[in-house]
Parts: structure tokens; sequence; C-alpha cells
């Protein structure tokens, strides 16, 4: 009797420890305060919840993704990635298919997932200004900051081709519907570089990354520039003179990913299905000025009136700007991207 | 007839120690080269393969019709030559007569000179960088002061452009310049000057024609070393060109980011160790590059 408990026990414990072994998930993001906030928002209190071990890393994007999946390696389960590379790397074959039977997008976004990502946070591509040069009546779309008679002072442009020709292109007349319209051939792209050619001798610094460009408000560097939103309120929240608009921003987004052949993949759909759920997007706007992908996080409750203004995705936010169109940077961002450095270079 | 003979024996003997000699250098050299194999041989060898292979993983030149294709590749070599060459040339200028000062001094002086040519070697090139940019931005110490001192009226472009970035490099490099340069200068003899004086040679002419090349080992040697380096910067340019100084590196980076294909990022590494290879190649028939190899004299 005692032998039979004991072996009963036995087979609990290790039906236990399996289970416990299989429901763990291996999550990599870009570190940092981004990582921080993720953690806190999404990663822990879903953890707390389902009971799914979360083991984090960093890692360097889509590249580390490639070499895990050729060498047949893949350790990673869960990757955060901007949307672009993301729908690159899902058209490369290097992504597992998302499963929205099991992970609730009904309340997305239309434009916040897609076939191998689905949204985490939502982000602006602004243009920002200091208050100092301008103070508060800065530039209030593309055109104006393409007016240096009207707005006199140097620029900052991204250094990357994402993110830069739509602003060009609505600076040069064309309606933000229309963007990638125009966008959609050789022609338009050579349009916008144009067009940014053209404000060239203006834009002291092509900047390269989010801590560049807020730096370079921070210290008066440049009197206007291109950039993400909540670096901007991050440097202002420093004491830098910088304020921004989302008229005419770019809405953009990251979002989360299964490698393919992810060790962990049904797991991990499930996860994703946990913190895309609204009670947990709702917290993120307390670590960092990104809002959530999710729409029905507004109406929980948590993020207050005073806060959703101020983010990317908050409804009349949203409406101001131009969502960025992944099926654009599929077809062209590697065609764009060389044109573009070839201005660059000149 | 016997002297011979045992010349003969001597000669034996002296062969066979020669090879185990021989032997024993490689057995010592062993390591090094096994490691220079491992980590060098080998993957320059799939570096040149990988260029080979297009994005659909067959054998494919698209990695390099793709650098013909666009002209901003044409210009990206062109620049980084550019940067090496002249942060090359301003080392020298700069370095030159610093090392030849240095020689001039009494040891301690010399010494303390020295620690303060070396102490930024000891500190992290990205917080050199990054204090460069501190001190030359707009609104940056350097044109501070020259304001405030009355030597211009309104922020200068320093940094964010070629300026900034020769300026950042030169002062990463130069301690490469000053310590061979230095070296084959403090080992040539003294009585060399004198002697050319005392033949009748001006001040200048004996230093132009005794001592300077004397000294040539060194700053070829230098030169040669701050020049391979230069060409491989990343983050200097990076930070202090204000985005528009691109080099091979760069965009090297920008490569594995877009395409996410080793094949396209290796074939500019291919390119680039080519072209080095060319131009030391060409060095060669203009400067006596074995003079730096054998180590001088």
């Amino acid at each position: 009797m005692k032998l039979k408990i004991a072996l009963s026990l036995t087979a609990a414990m290790i039906a236990i420890a399996a289970v416990a072994q299989e429901k763990q998930v291996t999550i990599a993001s870009w570190g940092g305060s981004y990582q921080e906030a993720q953690s806190k928002a999404l990663f822990e209190p879903a953890e707390a919840n389902t009971g799914v071990k979360v083991k984090q890393e960093t890692y360097g994007g889509m590249s580390d993704v490639k070499l895990q999946v050729e060498t047949g390696a893949v350790t990673l389960d869960i990757v955060a990635s901007g949307s672009g590379s993301a729908a690159r790397a899902g058209a490369d074959g290097l992504l597992e298919e998302l499963d929205y039977n099991v992970i609730d997008v009904s309340t997305f976004y239309p434009n916040l997932y897609s076939k191998y990502c689905v949204g985490g946070d939502v982000f602006s591509t602004v243009y920002a200004w200091n208050t100092e040069t301008y103070g508060d009546n800065g530039p209030q779309s593309w055109a104006d900051f393409w007016d240096v008679e009207k707005f006199p002072g140097k620029r900052a442009y991204r250094g990357k081709v994402a993110g830069a020709l739509e602003p060009a292109l609505m600076a040069d007349g064309v309606a933000p519907e229309d963007v990638y319209k125009v966008l959609d051939s050789e022609e338009g792209i050579k349009r916008a570089i144009d067009k940014i050619r053209e404000l060239k001798p203006h834009i002291d610094v092509f900047w390269s990354s989010g801590a560049q460009h807020a730096q370079l408000m921070k210290d008066g560097e440049v009197d206007m520039t291109t950039g993400w939103n909540g670096r901007f309120d991050n440097a202002a929240k420093d004491g830098g003179k910088v304020k921004y608009s989302f008229n005419q921003a770019l809405l953009d987004y990251d979002c989360f990913a299964i490698p393919k052949g992810a060790p962990n993949k049904d797991v991990a759909m499930q996860f994703l299905a946990e913190i895309s759920k609204p009670e947990y997007q709702d917290d993120l706007p307390k670590y960092i000025t990104y809002g959530p992908t999710n729409k029905a996080a507004y109406d929980t409750g948590e993020i207050t009136a005073e806060v959703a203004a101020g983010l990317p995705s908050s409804p009349e936010n949203a409406a101001k700007q131009l969502p960025i169109s992944l099926d654009w940077y599929i077809k062209w961002e590697a065609k764009a991207a060389e044109m573009y450095q070839e201005m660059l270079t000149e | 007839m016997a002297a011979v003979e045992t010349s003969r024996m001597n000669e034996a003997g002296l062969r066979k120690d020669g090879a185990l000699e021989r032997l024993k250098l490689f057995g010592l050299a062993s390591p090094a080269m096994l490691i220079i194999l491992v980590v060098l041989a080998i993957p320059v060898g799939w570096l040149f393969y990988v260029s080979f292979v297009g994005a659909d993983g067959q054998f494919s030149l698209e990695n390099y019709a793709r650098m013909l294709d666009s002209k901003a590749y044409y210009r990206i070599f062109i620049t980084t030559f550019q940067v090496s060459i002249l942060t090359t040339l301003l080392c020298i200028l700069i370095g030159y007569p610093l090392a030849y000062f240095m020689a001039q001094l009494p040891p301690k002086l010399a010494n303390l000179c020295m620690i303060t040519v070396l102490l930024p070697f000891w500190t992290s090139l990205l917080v050199r960088t990054y204090a460069w940019l501190v001190l030359l931005q707009k609104r940056g110490l350097v044109n501070e002061w020259a304001i405030s001192a009355g030597l211009w009226d309104e922020p200068i472009k320093i940094v964010h452009n070629m300026n900034g970035t020769l300026i950042g490099m030169v002062h990463i490099m130069l301690p490469f310049l000053i310590l061979p340069v230095y070296g084959s200068m403090k080992a040539i003899d003294r009585d060399f000057m004198k002697a050319a004086s005392n033949l009748g040679a001006t001040p200048k002419r004996a230093f132009w024609t005794v001592f300077f090349p004397l000294t040539t080992p060194g700053l070829f040697a230098g030169a040669l070393m701050v020049f391979i380096l230069c060409l491989g910067f990343y983050v200097t340019p990076a930070v202090l060109g204000g985005g528009k100084v691109i080099m091979v590196s760069m965009k090297i980076v920008s490569n594995i980011e877009l395409f996410v294909n080793w094949g396209a990022a290796s074939a500019l590494g291919v390119v680039l160790l080519v072209m080095t290879f060319a131009i030391l190649w060409v060095a060669s028939r203009f400067l006596k590059l074995e003079s730096i190899t054998a180590g001088g004299h």
C-alpha cells in the first residue's frame, strides 16, 4: 500500500515536472528601457498568471534568427522585432505563421498585426522641433519641415530609408492616403529621394539610432529632426527643449514573432495570446510612452485620458497619422535603401 | 686533404643541427600558426565562399553585381580610402615631429611624454569618440571657448562631417605611428649626425640625408599600421561623421540588416581585402616593404 502511494506520488511528480518543463518560453528583445517596460507590463505578469516560465534574452535582430534557423539550432521561442524586418523575415521563411484562432486580435487596430508578427506596441515617426528656436509654434506639417525660409535652422534626418521617404512625398504635396501608391514604382521612390536631396544642404546629421536623435535635440545640435516620439518624451523629461506633433506622423509598430522551428512553438503561441490581451497592454504606457496595439486596452480604465492624449495609438492621434505599409517594405525596401544610400554618399 | 674532410664533416653536422633547429622553431611557432589558421585563414576562406552564394542559396555573382549597379558602393570605397589616407598623412605630420621632439628629450621627460601619448590608448575607443562629440559639437566646449575668446562669432561646424571624423581618427591612431617612429629614432647612433656635420653638412642636410632615411622603416611600419586599421574603422566615423561619412564597415552592417544575407556583406569584405592587398603590392614597388618586415636596418 505504502509502496503504491509512493509510486503514484512519484508518477504524479514526474508528470508535474514534465508539464512544468513543457511550459517555458525564451523571449528575445532589444534590451534597455524598452525591454524593461515589456518585462514589467507584459512578460512578468503573464508569467505569474499562466505559470509559463519566461526566460529573457537580448538579441541583435533578424540576422540572429536567420543564423539559428539556418543552422537548425533554434533556441528562441519569441522575438520582439520591428514590423518591417519581421515582414521581410517572414517572407524569407524565417518565421512561423501565427495562429489567429489562438491569438485574439478582434479588437486590434487592423494594420497592427500580420501573418508572421503580432503587434506589441505602437510608436510614431514624428517631426520634433527645438522650442527655444521656434517656440511652441513649430512646424505643423512635413511641408513646414521642408520650408527653410519659414523655419530657418538645421535639420537631422534618418540615415536609413525606413520612414524616410513617406514624409518627403507628403512635403512634396502628395496626400497621405496616396503616399504608398506614388511610392510603388522606382520613379516614385526617386521623386521622394529628390525631395530629400533638395533639403540635404540643411540636414546636418543623418541619425542612426533613437538615442542619437534624442541627444541631438537635447544638446541643441539641430533645430528640427525626425524621430520616434517616445525618445523625445524622455528627452523633454530630462530638460530638453523639444516638442513634437502627431500630425502627418508615420504610425508604426513593434511586434512579436516566433522563429521557424522554435522549441516551444505552441506555448509561445499561447503566451502571445496572453500578452496581447488588453489587461496587459494597458500597463505598457506606465513604463514607456508607446501605445497599445489592442484598442480594447483604452477601455479598461488603466490608461487615463491624459496619458492617452500622448500615445501614438490613441484614436484621436492615430487618425492624424499615416500607418506604414508593410507590403511596400517587403516589396521595395532593399531597392529603395540602395537608392537612398546613393543620395547619402553624394 | 684532411682539412677538407673535417670541414665536410662539420658541414654535415651543421646541416643536421640546422635542420633540428628549424624543426624546433617550427614547433615553437606552431601554436601561433594554428591560431592564425583557425581564427584567420578559415573564416576568411568562408567569407570568400559565402560571397558567391546568392539569396536563394545557389552559386551567384549577385553580391558583386550589386556593387557595380549602385554608385553608392563606389563612393563608399572612395570615402574609405580617402579617410584612411588623410588620417595616415595627418598622423605622419603630427606624429613624426612629436616623436622627434621626444627622442631629443632627456629620458625622464621623454618617459613622461610617452605616458601622455599612451594614456588615451588605455581609454575605450567609444568613450574617446563620444568625448570628441561633446567637445566639438555646435554648443560644445571648443565652439563656446572660441566664441567667448572672440576667435569666431558663430558656432562653426567641426563635427558631423569629414572634419570631425578625421579629428577623432587621428587622435585614436596617433600612438600607432609614434611608437615605431620613436623606436627607430632612438636606435640611431648620435655619432652619425656628428659625422655628417663634421663632413660639412648643414643641419638640414644632415637631417634629410642621414637621420630621416634611417627612420623610414619605423615610419613606413607605423603609417602602414595606421592605414590598414583605418580601413576597417566603424565607431568613429559612425559617431562623428553625422551619417554622411559612410565607410565600408558601416555598409557591411547595413547590408546584413537589410538583406539578412551574409553573402551581401562578405562580398564587401572580400573587395576591401583585395583592394588592400593591391595597395600594399603597389606600395611595395615604391617603398622597400621588406625593410619593415625585416625589422629595419
